[in-house]
Order: C-alpha cells, then sequence, then structure tokens
C-alpha cells in the first residue's frame, strides 16, 4: 500500500457537519434523546461515537463525546445525553435545546467497541446507567438486521424509573425469544420486584449464563468501577480477556 | 469553514481561570482522574513483569522489576489530555526517563526514529524518538507518591504528556525502535497518528 493508492476502508477526515434538531424524547427525568437530521452523514456502526461542539455567542465553545443510540439502518441519528448535574454542555443538550435548533457535530468516532450482526458468536452486553446507549445500537441493530445468535443484556440502574428506554427493552425482548433482557436495581425497588437488587457481580454473570456460551462477544459500558468489575468477573469466568469489549464513563464530563 | 453556528442560550458554566492557557482547544479541566481502556485490566504481578527495548525483532536490553527500580529516577510534575476532552493539571510522576533506558542499555543515541510501545493486553501506540528525548517521555511506575493503580496502567505505564494520553500507553512491556512510522492500535482504528493536543489532532487528517 502506498500514499498514492488510497484504499477503500481508509479513514476519511472527519469534518464537524451541521445537526438540526428534529425531535426530543425524554426518556427518564434525567436522561433524554435527541433525533437529528445530520447534513452529509456518512454512516456508521452500532456502538460508534460523535463529537459534539457547542458554540456560544462569545465564541467560547466546548465538545464533549456522546454515544450514538440509532442503528446504523436509521435514516435519523439519535442520541441520548444524561444531564450531569453540574456539566457544560448536558445540561444545554437535555434542558435548552428545542426542535429546530443547530449545532456541530463530527463523527462516528471510535472502530473498536463496534458490533454487527455479521460477527459471529453470542453476544453480552453488560450495561449500566446511560452506558446502556451504545448497547442500545446494537440491539436496534440486531433486531432489524435479523438476530441469527442469541443475545443477553444485563442492565444496571439505580431504580425502575431510570431504567433507559425501558419500554422499548421489553418490545424487542418480547419479540425476540433470542434475546434475554435483565434487569438490575441497584438502590430501590419497585414492590414485588423479583430480579436482582445489587451492582453486577460473578456470581451474577455465572448464574445468567455467561461462562458456559460459546466464544461469547462481550460489550461492557458504564461507569468506571461497574465496568472494572464486569470485565474483572468475566475473565475469572473464563471468558477470553481479547473477547471483552470495554467504554468507561469517567466521573467527570459534562 | 463557514462560521459555527451560534448555539442559542449556550453559555459556558466554568469560571474562566488563568489557568485557561494551559487546557489546549476543546478541552476542560477535570480534578478527578478518568480511566479510558479498551478491555479488561490486566492483573500483572511485578514479579513476573519486565520491560525490554528491542530494534525491531532483537533484544536491545531488558530489566526486571528490580533492576528498574535500581534505575535513576525521575520526577515530573506536568499537565494530561485525554481526547476525550478531559485535561488534568500538575499531576505528579516518578519513573524512568527515556533518555536513562538508552543510557542504561549502554546506547548513546536512538537506533531508529520512530518507536512502537507494546502493553499487556496487545495494545500498541506509536511515538517519535524526537518526542521522548530530551526528557519528553518516561515509563512511570508511581503517581502522585504512590505505585501506579492497575486501572490507571500500573505497574507501569508510558508518559508523553504533550501528546494526547492515549499515547501515555498503560501496561507498557515493550519499547521497539522501528525504521518508519506505524499506526498503533488507536491510531489505525480513526485516531490521529500524531496526537498533538495544542493541535488538536484527535482523529486521521486533523
Amino acid at each position: 500500500m502506498t500514499e498514492a493508492q488510497p484504499v477503500a476502508g481508509v479513514p476519511r477526515r472527519l469534518l464537524w457537519s451541521r445537526a438540526e434538531v428534529v425531535s426530543l424524547r425524554d426518556d427518564t427525568p434525567r436522561v433524554r434523546s435527541l433525533t437529528l437530521a445530520v447534513a452529509d452523514w456518512p454512516g456508521h456502526l452500532a456502538g460508534q461515537h460523535v463529537d459534539v461542539r457547542l458554540t456560544a455567542e462569545d465564541g467560547y465553545q466546548a465538545q464533549r463525546s456522546y454515544s450514538i443510540a440509532s442503528p446504523p439502518e436509521a435514516p435519523l441519528l439519535e442520541l441520548t445525553v444524561e444531564t450531569i448535574s453540574d456539566g457544560e454542555v448536558s445540561p444545554y443538550l437535555t434542558g435548552e435545546l428545542r426542535p429546530g435548533d443547530i449545532f456541530e457535530l463530527r463523527g462516528p468516532i471510535g472502530g473498536y467497541f463496534v458490533w454487527s450482526e455479521r460477527q459471529p458468536g453470542p453476544l453480552v452486553l453488560i450495561g449500566g446507567g446511560s452506558g446502556v446507549v451504545p448497547l442500545m445500537a446494537m440491539l436496534r441493530h440486531r433486531a432489524i438486521a435479523g438476530p441469527t445468535q442469541p443475545a443477553l443484556l444485563v442492565y444496571s440502574s439505580r431504580n425502575w424509573d431510570e431504567i433507559i428506554y425501558r419500554d422499548e427493552l421489553e418490545r424487542l425482548a418480547a419479540a425476540d425469544p433470542s434475546l434475554r433482557i435483565v434487569h438490575t436495581l441497584t438502590r430501590a425497588q419497585p414492590q414485588g420486584w423479583q430480579g436482582f437488587r445489587r451492582r453486577v457481580d460473578k456470581a451474577m454473570l455465572e448464574e445468567l449464563g455467561v461462562p458456559a456460551l460459546a466464544s461469547p462477544n462481550l460489550f461492557i459500558c458504564g461507569p468506571t468501577p461497574m465496568v472494572e468489575t464486569a470485565a474483572q468477573a468475566s475473565v475469572e469466568l473464563g471468558i477470553d480477556a481479547a473477547r471483552i469489549k470495554t467504554e468507561r464513563f469517567g466521573p467527570s464530563g459534562g | 469553514m463557514t462560521e459555527p453556528p451560534i448555539s442559542r442560550g449556550f453559555r459556558s458554566r466554568k469560571p474562566q481561570t488563568e489557568q485557561r492557557d494551559r487546557v489546549p482547544p476543546g478541552q476542560y479541566l477535570t480534578t478527578d482522574f478518568p480511566v479510558l481502556s479498551a478491555g479488561p485490566t490486566p492483573s500483572i504481578s511485578v514479579d513476573n513483569w519486565s520491560f525490554a527495548l528491542q530494534l525491531g525483532g532483537s533484544l536491545l536490553a531488558k530489566w526486571n522489576w528490580t533492576e528498574f527500580q535500581a534505575l535513576p529516577q525521575t520526577d515530573l510534575k506536568t499537565d494530561i489530555h485525554c481526547v476525550t476532552k478531559w485535561s488534568k493539571l500538575d499531576t505528579q510522576w516518578r519513573g524512568v526517563s527515556f533518555d536513562t533506558l538508552l543510557e542504561a542499555a549502554g546506547l548513546s543515541e536512538a537506533p531508529t526514529e520512530y518507536t512502537m510501545l507494546h502493553c499487556d493486553g496487545g495494545y500498541t501506540t506509536n511515538v517519535p524518538v524526537a518526542d521522548l528525548k530530551d526528557g519528553m517521555g518516561m515509563v512511570a511506575t508511581q503517581y502522585d507518591g504512590l505505585p501506579l493503580a492497575p486501572s490507571h496502567g500500573g505497574p507501569a505505564r508510558m508518559l508523553v504528556p504533550h501528546l494526547y494520553f492515549w499515547k501515555s500507553a498503560k501496561w507498557v512491556r515493550r519499547l521497539r525502535f522501528i525504521e518508519k512510522d506505524e499506526a498503533g492500535f488507536w491510531e489505525s482504528l480513526g485516531y490521529h497518528i500524531y496526537g498533538d493536543p495544542w493541535r488538536e489532532q484527535r482523529y486521521t487528517g486533523d
């Protein structure tokens, strides 16, 4: 390969595009999804993210990264944003933004934490809080592509009302016998809750049959302590570390 | 390039501090230390740890943990900048500088102009020699006066603080001199081949 001969798949330069807000949806009290029309969107893979850039009247700019929630097949781009209370960008996106507003983004970014239905092996997704967002892009892609492999989502939320995409996840699972969705509620549980009520741990993954899966693809996304615990537990349960992909959300951000 | 659209109602919430000139474009300051890695944190005992210098496939020098700790140590207070947008000021590190490693290996100068860093877990990243020598890069084993935690790259990580922090590879085990610059792990997945935060070289072609 020489520089004079461009090859398919060589990444092009990522330019800032204008995204217009088409609609907004409140997922939980602290989480809002933005549906965007992006000029010249080049397409993406499930699991990738974008950089968002806001510009104030005085020229001040701020950038943050957000995971893409929509599957590659969707005509519009969806971002799901959690409000960080002392944050700079997220309160604007979840509180101030209205349909018709325009801001800049560029992407897609990240070619590692990605999954496509063509990837062989069962899919295991472990998400905590808004870490479920890139995993949702994978589940939506899977539903559209037509599932050929079993999938498991283990999703840790603080309480029932903070489960993002709760109804849609229920519909996805109801429509697909090869998809299993397991919630764990770590802080408060509705009356009569029969499910898990602790953080994701080794015993939970064992009970859910993760070690028995042959050559699974694991994607773990959430706050750092959850990701560290779940990734470590998966390795201890005999999963090849090379099959475990992680995205960690630091406590900072905004 | 056309003017960026004004985001109606958006204002900076962060106070403009005198540290503003230490924060590269598109970055924001954080006081904690976020963890970002592509896979599980490897658990590495210092008993089985070693660090090697290689030229292509041949070994130039190798130190076990005890030998490495006996090399002259360098303290460095520096700012760090992650491509995911956070910057952290005045971080305190201790380790062995690239210059010291060359000297301990009996090399008067680096045998090539480029390096590839190899880590436990298979991660790689490329750094030019010019960005390591003259005190610019080190293999760090302590952060803030304590042994480096595994999630932050312990027992040892590269530290090249003037480039985006993915170049400061965690769990580093080998520095391989190479003739031509090559893309490492993130560099072949759309991230910039060099990664200067002050020129905002985040992604390929920036």
